[in-house]
C-alpha cells in the first residue's frame, strides 16, 4: 500500500464518514457500521475493502464477528511528511482555538 | 461498557529478528519510545515495567505470552510480528479496561508517533528526534 492508496481512500465522503464512525467508537461490526448509512451492506463492504487496502482500517476476528478498527498510522505519516517537528505544538494550539471559536469538533 | 481497544498496523522494511530486538532492548526503545525502557526478564510470567527516563514507573504488569520472534503480550498490550513479503507487519493491540492515569493515557495516545519512529529507526538508522526524550511536564 502506498500513500496514493491512502489519498484515494480518503477522497470519498462515505469512507471518511466510516472513519469518523470508527473514531467515535472503535471496533465495530459490519452491521454496526451499516447503521446510519442509507446504503446496502455490499456498498459499505466495498468501501471497507478500499479502506483496508490503504491500511486505514484493520480487522480482527472475535468469535464469529469481524471487528473493524481505525488505524491512524498512515494519516500520521501524511502529517509527518509536511509538518515540521517544531510546528506541532503551535498547530495544535491553533486547531484548539478554531474549535473553541467555532464551537464544534469539525 | 466495552473496553476501549485500539489496533495499530505498521509495515516495516526489516526482519522479524531485528524488530523483535527493537521492541525489547533498552538501547532501541530509548530512541523511539520517548526515552523509556522496559525492565523485564522476558520470560513467561516475568514482571514487566515501563520505566520513564526520570525513574518513574509508567506502567507495570507481567509477560502474559512470549513466542520469539512472533508474539509478545505484556500487561494490556500485544505485539504480533508477521512476515509480509520483504516487509514485516507489526500489529499492536492495546486495551484499556479501567480508567487510566494521565500518564498511561499519554503513553497510549502516543502509539502512532512511537510506531512511526520505530519504523524510521529500523529503516534509516535514525529515530525522530522528538521521540528520543520524554515530553516535558508529562
Amino acid at each position: 500500500m502506498s500513500m496514493d492508496d491512502v489519498f484515494r481512500a480518503l477522497a470519498d465522503p462515505v469512507r471518511r464518514q466510516l472513519l469518523d464512525s470508527l473514531h467515535a467508537r472503535n471496533g465495530q461490526t459490519l452491521n454496526e457500521l451499516c447503521e446510519g448509512h442509507a446504503m446496502s451492506r455490499q456498498a459499505v463492504t466495498k468501501h471497507l475493502v478500499i479502506l483496508e487496502g490503504a491500511n486505514l482500517v484493520v480487522t480482527e476476528k472475535r468469535g464469529r464477528e469481524k471487528l473493524h478498527y481505525l488505524n491512524p498510522i498512515p494519516i500520521h505519516d501524511i502529517a509527518d511528511r509536511w509538518i515540521g517537528k517544531y510546528e506541532r505544538g503551535r498547530l495544535r494550539a491553533l486547531g484548539d482555538l478554531k474549535k473553541k471559536l467555532e464551537g464544534k469538533e469539525r | 461498557m466495552k473496553n476501549a481497544r485500539f489496533v495499530y498496523v505498521v509495515y516495516i522494511r526489516t526482519t522479524q529478528k531485528k524488530l523483535w530486538d527493537a521492541l525489547r532492548k533498552p538501547e532501541f526503545t530509548r530512541q523511539y519510545w520517548h526515552g523509556a525502557w522496559q525492565d523485564c526478564a522476558w520470560t513467561l510470567g516475568a514482571s514487566w515495567k515501563l520505566m520513564i527516563p526520570d525513574g518513574r514507573v509508567g506502567d507495570a504488569g507481567e509477560v502474559l505470552e512470549i513466542d520469539p520472534p512472533r508474539k509478545l503480550v505484556v500487561s494490556c498490550a500485544a505485539f504480533i510480528l508477521e512476515p509480509a513479503g520483504d516487509l514485516v507487519q507489526l500489529t499492536v493491540t492495546h486495551e484499556m479496561d479501567k480508567p487510566q492515569s494521565k500518564l498511561i493515557d499519554a503513553v497510549a495516545n502516543g502509539w502512532p508517533m512511537i510506531l512511526s519512529s520505530l519504523k524510521t529507526l529500523l529503516e534509516t538508522g535514525q529515530s525522530f528526534p522528538s521521540t528520543r526524550e520524554w515530553p516535558k511536564g508529562m
